[in-house]
């Protein structure tokens, strides 16, 4: 009873960041992710919990908001106009930052659990995520969104409102799907909880994902020693034409 | 059975892949072309971007050249001395195409090029054949018609300088119209992915006026240095050559390609060649359609890769 008196104090009051009163804790179902040569893209189960060092503060109901985002790279998006009868890339615009991957997973509608205030701040939303600024292109919002678009439609960018779900009061789980078109690199993941919109406590982990096995010494070999790699691919090539016609040979007789 | 394409960045079915390739290959076993004006564009419609694609594929077509050309050899149907004359200015061309290919994948406008130098050929090609096959399908039906042979090589060709003899072909020309030939075919095999047989073969007929018999052995063996140049030339300025993708096509062309040459002897050559004809029209018309109609999406991306 005093306690809750006292949360109500300091919030009327507006004395001290209420971040000192509910933390979250959280942990990732894996350590790193590896691409191997049959990767078919994975699946990251994410959990926590809300520990609280008093009674909950105030009405407003808990949320939590999940965000896991791939290296970012600057991108050129292109637009196509027809001339001379055919549909050429006329127009383009180039996006200084873009996440490779991003998905946002929130246990209700993202505009009820955090604020346009809070949203500019930590850069959650998708389109926040993405930095395009002094391009002077009058329509640069049309090529923000057709970026957002595309990622969208091909599993890059996921918004999943309601995607994670309170197991006790303050258990909360969800799962995200990586597709299997990734780019290497450090996944950050981010857990906000929320109350009536405010970032009430942040939690930061990232998971490597890299190329292992004989995917990352392709990759190498192609980035580092492109002449060697191109050489290494025609003699394969050959021995591979030459095999093949002796190998028919020796059937057929 | 999904598959990671370490260098095209995309996860795709290795048996889809082999297939692709096992069809090419029963084409150009049936047909005896390189396949790779048809491997290029299938490689465009399953999602591989057109850069790999066309690096990619050049790679492969040193494969299928090599088994072809030493089965040549051994018939000693390959004029070497032209063979290496025509691959002088074949390793010109694709010098320059490699050049052009990447300054144009700068400026975005690669696929369209591509796509573009793909309907024209596609349709001049496919439209020759289509008239001639079905003009000497005709012929086949009236017994007692003259067959036209090889014309000689015109006058003006004989007034060049720099004359050669080439004694497999049993030629006294200029060095410059083969050094012109290999140039285009090499330009071609940099920028679409192609042997470039189908402009080289009728060019060293009716221009340069080379006996039939040894003509397509040469031009393998033209091929298999100029698409081997190309592959390590793209590998070092664009990057994009897929080792995982083209043995993939390799494998499934290899046997594809013995298939199509048991199948390629019961039929009929006139109507074998109409059957190209209308193969080569049909991916030539999917392309120009991509061209004129309205696309689905306006906008597309391009992604600053990594290490560079």
């Amino acid at each position: 009873m005093r306690g809750r008196l006292l949360a109500l104090l300091v919030a009327v009051l507006g004395l001290g960041a209420p971040a000192g009163s509910e933390t979250v804790v959280a942990g990732l179902s894996q350590e790193a992710i590896s691409i191997t040569a049959n990767f078919e893209g994975s699946e990251i189960l994410i959990f926590g919990a809300v520990r609280r060092d008093a009674p909950p503060p105030g009405a407003a109901p808990m949320e939590v908001i999940i965000t896991v985002q791939g290296p970012s790279r600057p991108v050129t998006v292109r637009r196509k106009d027809r001339r001379f009868g055919i549909w050429v890339n006329t127009d383009l615009s180039e996006i200084d930052l873009a996440p490779t991957f991003y998905a946002v997973s929130t246990t209700g509608p993202l505009e009820a659990v955090l604020t346009q205030t809070e949203d500019l701040r930590h850069r959650v939303s998708v389109p926040r995520a993405i930095r395009a600024v002094g391009t002077g292109l009058i329509d640069q919002e049309s090529f923000t969104e057709a970026l957002v678009r595309i990622r969208t439609e091909g599993g890059a960018y996921q918004l999943n409102e309601g995607a994670v779900r309170f197991r006790e009061e303050t258990l909360f789980d969800t799962a995200v799907h990586l597709p299997a078109a990734l780019t290497e690199g450090d996944y950050l993941t981010r857990i906000f909880l929320t109350r009536d919109g405010e970032v009430v406590d942040l939690f930061e982990q990232s998971i490597p994902v890299r190329k292992v096995g004989i995917e990352r010494a392709i990759y190498t070999l192609a980035q580092e020693r492109p002449l060697v790699y191109g050489l290494l691919s025609l003699v394969i090539a050959a021995a591979a034409g030459w095999a093949a016609s002796a190998l028919f040979r020796y059937i057929r007789s | 059975m999904q598959v990671y394409l370490p260098i095209a960045e995309v996860s795709v079915n290795a048996l889809m892949l082999l297939g692709l390739g096992g069809l090419v290959g029963i084409l150009s076993g049936m047909f005896g072309v390189g396949g790779g004006f048809l491997i290029t564009p299938l490689l465009f419609f399953v999602g591989i971007p057109p850069a790999v694609a066309v690096a990619t594929s050049t790679n492969q077509i040193v494969a299928s050249s090599v088994s072809g050309v030493l089965a040549h050899l051994k018939r000693k149907t390959v004029d070497l001395k032209m063979g290496s004359v025509l691959l002088a200015g074949g390793l010109v061309g694709t010098a320059v195409g490699v050049q052009v290919f990447a300054a144009l994948a700068r400026l975005g406008q690669v696929d369209l090029l591509v796509q573009l130098c793909y309907v024209v050929f596609l349709g001049v090609i496919g439209a020759l054949m289509l008239v001639e096959s079905l003009r000497a399908a005709r012929r086949a039906r009236r017994p007692g018609a003259p067959q036209p042979g090889p014309r000689k090589a015109r006058g003006w060709l004989q007034m060049l300088p720099f004359k050669m003899r080439f004694r497999t072909s049993g030629l006294y020309i200029s060095v410059i119209p083969p050094l012109l030939v290999g140039a285009f075919v090499g330009l071609l095999a940099a920028i679409m992915g192609v042997g470039g047989g189908f402009v080289m073969v009728p060019a060293m007929i009716y221009l340069l006026g080379m006996p039939t018999k040894v003509v397509v052995g040469t031009s393998l063996f033209q091929i298999i240095f100029v698409t081997g140049a190309a592959t390590v030339m793209h590998a070092t300025t664009n990057y994009s050559v897929d080792m995982i993708l083209a043995l993939l096509l390799i494998l499934g062309g290899v046997i594809g390609a013995q298939v199509g040459t048991r199948i390629g002897v019961k039929m009929k050559a006139e109507n074998l060649r109409i059957l190209l004809a209308l193969m080569v029209l049909l991916v030539c018309g999917r392309l120009a359609l991509d061209l004129v109609l309205e696309p689905a999406e306006l906008y597309s991306i391009a992604e600053a890769r990594a290490g560079r």
